[in-house]
């Protein structure tokens, strides 16, 4: 049987857009996510996992996840 | 995660919201949301507030989120432009100035104290019920009523968004947000 390898996915900040609020800061599982020097949202991706809480929590809509690169 | 105390600071808020429909001078302690923003952006170049002490967003988010009145729709694209933004943030300000403006009318005695409060800059509401008088000027009775027109007409705005987009859609167009965020890009 083949397995289906899924491409490992990651939250990005459309950093124009971010308003600092926080709210993914709170949700985030894994504190991957801080709010850098009030202006936007900055994810350390080597600490996500993609799990997609803060996307659906930003208020702005401006966090995607992506497909990266093995 | 474990909460911290100042994850109850939903309470606050909505404690201030039920206090303005007892007595309308407790609307002066709303204050203290515009002071403190501003001063930990200005202090710490963070938003620290919006980030872990604004009950009102404490407060969609739990409306929205735990209690379900939300759509949890994306907010449409030109209410996170930065022309809205700042023009909302232009626009609350002159309405602010303009009720500083009245307050000061009643102060100087050129103008009578009007026990209402005004919802979305249109709408007066009789609010004789809140108003016992005061040992003050009646005109800290005007700014109160003034500054509660603010803190209701945001409130409704905020929860009219909460219901159509995301629970704390309000802080996308905030103006302390935007005022305090701003304060952060120059700081940096």
């Amino acid at each position: 049987m083949e397995t289906k390898i899924r491409k490992k996915r990651k939250a990005f900040v459309e950093t124009d857009d971010c308003v600092a609020c926080g709210c993914c800061v709170k949700v985030c599982p894994r504190d991957a996510i801080e709010i850098w020097k009030g202006i936007t949202a900055k994810i350390r991706l080597e600490a996500c996992v993609g799990c997609g809480k803060c996307a659906r929590e930003c208020p702005a809509s401006v966090i995607t996840l992506r497909e990266v690169p093995q | 995660m474990k909460k911290k105390w100042y994850d109850y600071l939903w309470i606050a808020s909505l404690a201030y919201l039920l206090l303005g429909f007892f007595n309308i001078l407790f609307a002066w302690l709303g204050l203290l949301c515009f002071f403190i923003p501003l001063i930990i952006s200005v202090a710490t170049g963070t938003k620290g507030y919006c980030n872990r002490y604004c009950g009102r967003g404490q407060l969609f988010g739990l409306l929205g989120g735990r209690f379900g009145l939300s759509r949890k729709k994306d907010i449409p694209h030109w209410m996170k432009s930065k022309w809205f933004r700042y023009g909302f943030l232009i626009f609350f300000f002159v309405m602010f100035f303009q009720m500083l403006w009245n307050t000061c009318l009643v102060f100087s005695g050129a103008q009578d104290l009007r026990q209402a409060v005004t919802l979305l800059w249109t709408f007066k509401l009789p609010w004789h019920w809140a108003y016992h008088g005061t040992v003050f000027h009646e005109g800290v009775a005007a700014f109160a009523f003034g500054f509660y027109s603010v803190m209701l007409t945001s409130t409704i705005l905020g929860l009219l968004t909460m219901v159509l987009y995301k629970p704390r859609s309000w802080c996308v167009y905030c103006p302390m947000g935007t005022m305090t965020q701003l304060i952060c890009k120059v700081k940096k």
